[in-house]
Order: structure tokens, then sequence, then C-alpha cells
């Protein structure tokens, strides 16, 4: 057997990793002291040159100053063109955390001002009862007429939308580019569009009254897309081998995509329908023609006008009394937490199901 | 004829333009050593072929010679590499400046598809920072030394990505040359082509040697006999980091090797 | 290397032709039901849309019998009027126009904020920020219309205030009357952030795709990263960003309850962006609807027909861009 291995010399030197680190301690300090620079410069303007008033603006300025102070020194002390490669990263550094500031504001303001809210009467007593300065009451009525209208709404649109995925994937139609476009494009539809198209097919025209089941069918245009299309891509990732070996043991195209496809990738396809719900959940243009809202309990979703959510906090926070705006906040608050737990579970879905296929 | 580094650590203090010199370089992937120690001096003017069986570290050890090692992240580098005497790894030395100096061509040939062929030619110059007085002049010179002006004269506005897979190389090899580095790296640059192109790149070769210092690693050894003068033979055992077995001239490597793995490789024993 | 040895290669029997025969495929009941039933599913969605069409137009006959085309020509919306006037032009003009704003704004964060995703920051971080731009997209339009007017407005209107100062060389930024709430530029900041997501989404997975071969290319000429990404990865993504920012301003033209509840509703047309008075078909169709007659339920019918138009063509531009370009091959938009 032939030795391929190298003879271990003693006398050679011992080698030890170099550190090749671009950004060195120089050039954090020339960040942070033109950070500074920029600042006191930007008090200067902003006190004495050109008063302005809030935080906001001050920051602006502060931003911009140091920008261009950065941008001057890097290009005297280290060439142009690092000059302008240090910007770009300080532009992307920037976009990434203005994305982030107001994402995390968002979420504070709204559990600021929704938590004094939070008690077991907010989900357990509607608001039939109280009056307009009242703080007792909550919203139960809201909360049931949600949840019957997005599940009617997902009893709806995920098997349409399983089946246009299923179309598009498995069938593999003629029809197959037209209608991929039609679905990317009715995802564009302005959710009003979808409240007016019900309002006038089913309340106008079959002269039905405002119902959950009105609102749930608005709901189901606006999330048919999206079913359809995370649908397909989970489709997409089936491997091709395992439909072709079951075909090749002797079963029909259904049974292959009932029994094979459709089970490996049923994680996606619950994300699929997760993603669904979390739109569903917090959309409130279309259910202003179609379930109306109101503030007394509606169990029933066939019948007549039923609260949801998104309405009762768009009805209430117009209203001048705090303890209406109040509930108000908390309806947004409670919003927020279920399309986050929603979007959660999504999440974990979709990373186990992408472990699984590792 | 090597260098032993260990004994003469006097570097040349004004060393011909184009010495490249490796010293005691290691290369990692995270915690995987795929070069252990390799040194070696690559002779300005002259072709130096890298030859060897495949995962030896022949194309990790090219692209530590222009810092294109490190921009793999888990990437890790020791030694030391002096291109004219100077460390290009000290950290007073920029990546950009080097990568300037020390060009590389790749095995796929890789134009810039939305540019024009001058556009190609002249991306290098623009890329880092050198200013053009005369583009049309630098652009035939670049094609010419390429073997690739008679080709292409007349479509230079053209897109660079139309070309045939041969004729794209040559185009790859005019840019790297438009910015006038000291040394030309290439990593099996004929490995894609049919043997037509093969034969006009070699042809290339040899033109520009007498400008640059090149450096090619091949899997073809008639190739490395047709085309280098100094060749130096990398080996590893399995799972382990790749080191140079033997460095000599070209003839003497293959006619008469001094170490019998070398032996065995050139006469195709293994590999 | 002679010509002949080439057609020494050829085949000797090249006369006989052959015809590829018609397969057939015979289908149990079973796999004729399922192919029907997806057929059905997949045609529902044209069925849908022409639906939409359809009604819309239908309901909206009634004022284009009292209106006429002036509905695209007239500014005013005035159903107690007599006879009532009812104009789409200063509505869709500021529908256009916050539109165009927030993309405007959204789009050079989008872009930094893409490649931030894909170059510039470290690799560990890279997952949670993808989901942090997921979770942007994911939040209700109504929590956006009451953050933005509840927190992020007092914050606008002082820096709105200070640009109608100093920055009034500009005509955008000049205000007839010195009111800053409820305005297309607070409009169209909220939008910016809400439209963010999706642009960013898309030019991401573009960006990712870049051939990476040719980075290493005009890594190895000595460019340094922003060099690079200037000179091949946008360039190569430029369908994208392209295809990117028409869905995004599909989404900031269909956008309703968020400016429903941030804007301060005006009819007239003017360029001052900064002042108080904004408008956009959505909103209108939202606010008015509770007090609407059968009248001017038809002119909201009308409006939502428009609306629908319009997007359904952005949307099928950016498709069709995305699908056209260099990077669009096999990106989900």
């Amino acid at each position: 057997m032939r030795n391929f291995s190298q003879v271990q010399d003693a006398t050679l030197p011992a080698d030890i990793p170099r550190s090749l680190r671009s950004w060195r301690v120089d050039d954090f300090s020339l960040l942070i002291g033109t950070a500074v620079a920029g600042i006191s410069t930007t008090w200067v303007i902003y006190t004495a040159l050109t008063p302005a008033t809030g935080k906001t603006g001050f920051f602006l300025i502060a931003y911009l100053t140091f920008l261009i102070l950065y941008v001057m020194i890097c290009a005297l002390e280290l060439g142009r063109q690092t000059a302008f490669d240090n910007l770009w990263t300080v532009l992307t550094w920037s976009a990434a955390l203005l994305l982030l500031a107001p994402l995390t504001t968002i979420l504070l303001y709204v559990i600021v001002k929704g938590f004094a809210g939070l008690n077991g009467d907010f989900f357990t007593k509607d608001l039939s009862a109280t009056g307009t300065l009242d703080s007792g009451g909550g919203a139960a009525a809201a909360i049931v007429g949600t949840l019957q209208q997005v599940f009617i709404a997902v009893c709806i649109s995920v098997p349409l939308g399983l089946l246009t995925a299923v179309y598009l994937n498995e069938v593999k139609g003629r029809f197959r580019r037209p209608v991929r476009m039609f679905v990317d494009a009715m995802s564009g539809i302005p959710s009003i569009v979808a409240g007016l198209f019900i309002y006038a097919v089913w309340i106008i025209a079959l002269g039905n009254v405002f119902s959950g089941l009105a609102a749930a069918l608005a709901l189901s245009i606006l999330m048919l897309p999206t079913v359809t299309r995370t649908a397909e891509e989970v489709l997409r990732l089936v491997p091709d081998g395992m439909r072709e070996g079951s075909l090749a043991l002797g079963a029909t195209r259904w049974q292959t995509t009932y029994r094979v496809v459709m089970p490996t990738a049923a994680s996606g396809l619950i994300t699929a329908i997760v993603l669904g719900v979390a739109r569903a959940v917090g959309e409130t243009a279309p259910l202003i023609m179609t379930s109306f809202g109101s503030t007394a309990m509606n169990a029933n979703p066939l019948n007549g006008a039923q609260d949801s959510l998104p309405l009762f906090v768009y009805r209430l926070i117009a209203n001048p009394f705090a303890a209406q705006q109040q509930r108000a906040w908390t309806g947004a608050l409670v919003l927020v937490m279920v399309v986050l737990v929603l979007f959660t579970i999504a999440r974990i879905i979709g990373a186990k199901a992408s472990g699984n296929r590792r | 004829m090597s260098i032993d580094l260990r004994e003469s650590r006097e570097i040349d203090t004004e060393p011909m333009s184009g010495t490249l010199i490796a010293d005691s370089v290691s290369c990692w992937f995270g915690e995987r050593k795929v070069l252990d120690r390799v040194s070696l001096e690559m002779r300005p003017l002259t072709v130096t072929a890298l030859i060897g069986p495949s995962g030896c570290g022949k194309s990790t050890f090219l692209r530590s010679l222009n810092r294109m090692h490190e921009l793999v992240p888990s990437a890790r580098f020791a030694g030391r590499v002096l291109l004219d005497g100077e460390d290009i790894y000290d950290s007073s030395v920029r990546a950009t400046t080097t990568r300037r100096r020390v060009g590389m061509v790749f095995q796929k040939p890789n134009p810039f598809p939305a540019m024009s062929i001058s556009g190609n030619i002249l991306s290098g110059r623009k890329l880092s920072g050198m200013t053009t007085e005369n583009p049309e002049e630098v652009v035939e010179v670049a094609l010419t030394r390429a073997g690739l002006w008679k080709e292409v004269r007349d479509r230079l506005d053209s897109a660079g990505g139309a070309l045939s897979g041969g004729q794209q190389q040559r185009l790859c090899i005019a840019r790297s040359l438009a910015v006038d580095p000291e040394v030309l790296l290439m990593d099996e640059p004929c490995s894609a082509l049919d043997p037509t192109s093969t034969m006009k790149i070699e042809e290339t070769i040899r033109e520009i040697s007498g400008r640059v210092t090149v450096v090619i690693v091949t899997h073809n050894m008639q190739q490395a006999q047709r085309v280098s003068q100094q060749c130096a033979f990398f080996l590893a055992a399995e799972n382990q980091p790749g080191y140079i077995v033997e460095v000599g001239e070209t003839r003497k490597m293959f006619s008469n090797p001094e170490d019998s793995r070398t032996e065995d490789y050139v006469n195709g024993r293994f590999g | 290397m002679q010509a002949d040895e080439d057609k020494s290669l050829d085949r000797k029997d090249a006369s006989s032709q052959d015809q590829p025969r018609t397969l057939e495929r015979s289908l149990s009941t079973d796999d004729r039901v399922y192919e029907a039933a997806a057929v059905a599913g997949g045609l529902s969605t044209l069925v849908i849309l022409a639906f939409i069409g359809l009604f819309l137009f239908v309901r909206s006959s009634l004022v284009f019998s009292q209106v006429g085309l002036g509905f695209f020509t007239s500014t005013s919306w005035r159903p107690d009027a007599s006879p009532p006037e009812f104009g789409i032009v200063s509505i869709l003009y500021w529908t256009v126009i916050i539109a165009i704003i927030a993309l405007a704004i959204a789009l050079p964060v989008s872009v930094l904020t893409a490649l931030f995703l894909v170059e510039y920051s470290p690799r560990r971080l890279r997952g949670p920020l993808r989901t942090l731009v997921d979770l942007l997209a994911a939040i209700p339009s109504l929590i956006y219309g009451l953050w933005g007017l509840f927190f992020l407005q007092p914050h606008l209107v002082g820096v709105a205030r200070w640009l109608s100062d100093y920055a009034s060389f500009i005509p955008i930024f000049r205000v007839k009357e010195p009111t800053f709430t409820g305005s297309a530029f607070i409009v169209s900041v909220v939008l910016a952030l809400m439209i963010l997501p999706i642009i960013t989404s898309i030019v991401r997975e573009v960006l990712e795709q870049t051939p990476p071969g040719e980075k290493e290319a005009a890594l190895a000429l000595g460019s340094t990263r922003s060099g690079m990404v200037k000179s091949v990865m946008l360039p190569f993504a430029r369908g994208g960003i392209i295809g990117g920012s028409m869905l995004g301003l599909g989404r900031a033209l269909g956008e309703t309850i968020a400016v429903a509840i941030i804007l301060s509703p005006s009819l007239i047309i003017s360029p001052r962006i900064l002042e108080t008075g904004t408008n956009s078909i959505a909103s209108l169709i939202a606010l008015k609807f509770g007090e609407a007659d059968e009248l001017s339920l038809s002119a909201l019918m009308a409006a939502g027909l428009t609306l629908f138009v319009l997007t359904l063509t952005v949307n099928f531009i950016a498709s069709f861009v995305v699908a056209r370009s260099r990077s669009g091959a096999g990106v989900d938009a």
C-alpha cells in the first residue's frame, strides 16, 4: 500500500492561523468617532442655525451629518475606494436597523396601550349590556365572530386552494401558465374590492342579509391565493422520484397524489393553511360590507350582522370615550398576539418540515 | 530547484517583479485542514504548474495566493505569501490591491454577460479603481495578448456572453491582463474546453509568460509538460491535508523525478 | 482535424425516417374525477376574477347611466347635489400619489435591506432577520393604521413642519395651511413600511441567485465588495427589483384600512403632500359605504371597479417583468 502521508518534519515552524478580519479596531473607532461628531454638529445646527422641534428631526439630521463626515474622513484616511465600500456597509446596516425600529415600536406600543384592558371579562362578555361610558363588558361577540368566520373561510379556501395547487403542479393542465398568472394577480386584489364583490353578489343579487357567512366568503377570496401559492411551492419540493415510484407500482394519479405526495408535503401544507389564516384574521375592510359588525352576540354565522375582532377595534377606536378606546387597544393587542402565535406556529412547522427532509 | 526557506531567511530586498513565494502556507476550512505548511517559490516570468491528484489542495493553495481563500466564511490561513518580498497577508496590505496584482482565471469561464466585450475588458480596471486614459488601446492590447483580437475586433460591442467557451475563457484572460497584474493564477483553465480551444489557450499562456508570472493548476500532465518550466507535485493521504512532495524543472520531474511517488504519478500508476 | 473524420461519424443508414406515435392515455374513473376536479379548481381562480369584474361592472351601470363618462373626468363627489355628482379624478390622483411616494421611500430601503441580508450581514443573523422581515409583512393593516395615527404621526408632524419651513424651495414641500396631520406624506410613510417586506423578500430571493462565478470574477479583479455588488449583483437583480417594486406599488394602491384610519379626506388636487388632505379609492369606499344610498353605492362600485382594473394591471405587468428578466426564472413573486 502506497504511503501518501507527509513525513512529519519537526523542524518546520508551527502553524497558527492568522487573523484575516477586514474591519479592525481602527475602523470601529473611526465609526464611533464620526457618530459622536455627527451628533454634536447636529446639536449646533439644530438649536442655533435652523431651529426645529421634535426628536425625529434631530435624529434624521444627526444621521445625515454622520454619514457625510464618515465618508469624508474615510476618503481622507483610507482612500476613495475604501470610503465608498464602507459607505455601502453603513447604508445596508442602517436600512436593516430602520426596518427593525418600527417593528419593535409597533409591538411595544400595542402591548403598552392594550395591556390594561386585558381581563377575563374581555374574553367572556359582549358589549350589549354596557353603556358608552362603562368599562365592563368585552369582546366576546367579536371573538366568536372572528373564530366562526375564519373557520368557514378555511373550509372554503383550503380545498379550493389545494385543488388549484394540485392542478398547477401535479395534473399540470394546459392552462397552467395563465392560471398561475391569475393566482398571482389575485393575490393583489385590494381587500375592499373582495368585500364589494361579495356585497354585490351575495347581498344585492342573491338578496341575503349581512352575515358571518358573507364575511367568510370575502375572506376566502383573500386567503385563496396565499394558500394556493404556498401549497404549490410545497408540492414542488416533493421529489419526482416519489411520484414515479408510485406510478411504477401501478397506482393511479389520484392515489399517487393523495397517498404519496400530500402526506410528504403535509407539514408544508399545514404551514400554507396557517399563513392563510393569519392573513384572514387581520382583515378589516371586507368585513365592513359583509358582516357589518354589531355590539350584541350573534353566534349564528348564517344570519344577521356579526361582530369580529378587527371590526370591533376599528369601530371603537373612533369613539371619543376613553373606556371604548381602551377596549379597542386591548382588541388590537389580542389581534396582534393571535397573528404572532399563528406566524410562530407556521415557522415552527416549516422548520421541522425542512429539518425532516434533511 | 526549491528554496529552503528554513536556512535563507534573507529575502532579496529587490526581488524581480512578479516573484511569488509561499512560505509555510497552511489552510483550513473550519476545523478541517486542507494544506499543511506548503512552501514554494514561483519564479518570475515563468510558468509554474501545480500537478497532483484531485483533492490535494492545489486549488486551495492557488486561491491563497491572491487572498480569495478567505472569502469562504470558515476559511483560516497560516504562513506568509510574499509578492516581491512583501507579505500580502500583512494587515497593512489591502486584499483588493493584491488581487489586482495577482489575477485569476477560473475553471469555468465567467465573463460578465450583460457587458460588451470591451466593457468586460475595461471592467477590471474600473472595479479596481484604475483610471484609463485610452480605453480602445487598452482593449486592443489586452485582446491581442490573449490571442482573441483578430476574432472579435469587429464586434467589440456585442455581449460578452455570446462567445464560444474557448473565446470566453480568452476574454477572461484578456480581462485579467488589462489591469496589468504581475502574476496570473489559472485554475484548470482548459478543463471545460474542447481540444482546439485548449490549444489556443496554451499558446496564449506561452506568450503571456514573457510578461507575467503564471501559476497554473492542471490535471492534465501532458499540458503541464507542454506549458510549464517548473512543476510542483501535490499529494494528500485520505482525510489528510495536502503538501508538496517534490518541486523541480518540468523536464526533470517527468523524466527523472527524485521521489518515487512523483515517478508513480507522472507515469500514470495512480491518480 | 480533418472534415472527413467528422463525416464518418454519421449514421450509415440515415435514409429511413421514423415518426413518433401518438400515445393515448386511458384513465381509470378515479383519475378522471380527480383530473376534472383539479381542472375545476384551477379554473376557479379565473372564474372568480372574471366574476368580480363582471359584478362590479353591472353594479356600476347605474351611476354610469346617470353621470356617464363624466365619472372619469369630474373631481367632485357630491351625492346630495342635484344632480348628484360623482367623479373619480381627484381620488385617483391621490391614490396614485401616495402609492408612488410610498414606493419612492420603500424601494431604496428595501434594496439595501435585501443586500444586507444577502451580503453584508453576519451569517448567523440571516435567518432571524429574514423572520423579522416576514413578521413585518404579517402584521395586519389595521394595526399599522393605529400605530401610524397615534404613535408615528405626532413624530412626523414635526418633520413635516421643518420641511415646509426650510425646504420650501422644493414645490411639493410648500403648504398653504399649516396643518400637517392626515397628509399624503404621513400616509405614504406608513404605506412604505407596509410594502417594505414585500419588496425586500423578492429582491432578496433574486439577489441570492446571482451566479457565484461572476461575483468571484469581480472580486478576483481587485474589486471591493460594494464594487462587486454594484457591477454584478444589482444589474443581475434588475428584473426582480422592478417586479418587486411593481408588486409593492400594487399593494400600496389597494391598501384600505391603514389609509382610512390616518388620512384626512380631501378632494382637492394639489402637489402639497405635507399638508393635510389626501385620499385613496380604497379608503373612500370604506369610509363612505355606511351612509351610501343606492346611487352612491353604484358610484362606489364603479370606484371599486377602477381600483380592481388598476391593481390587476400593475400586478400582471409585475409578474411579466419578473418572469422575463435574467433573474426571474423560477422566482415566486
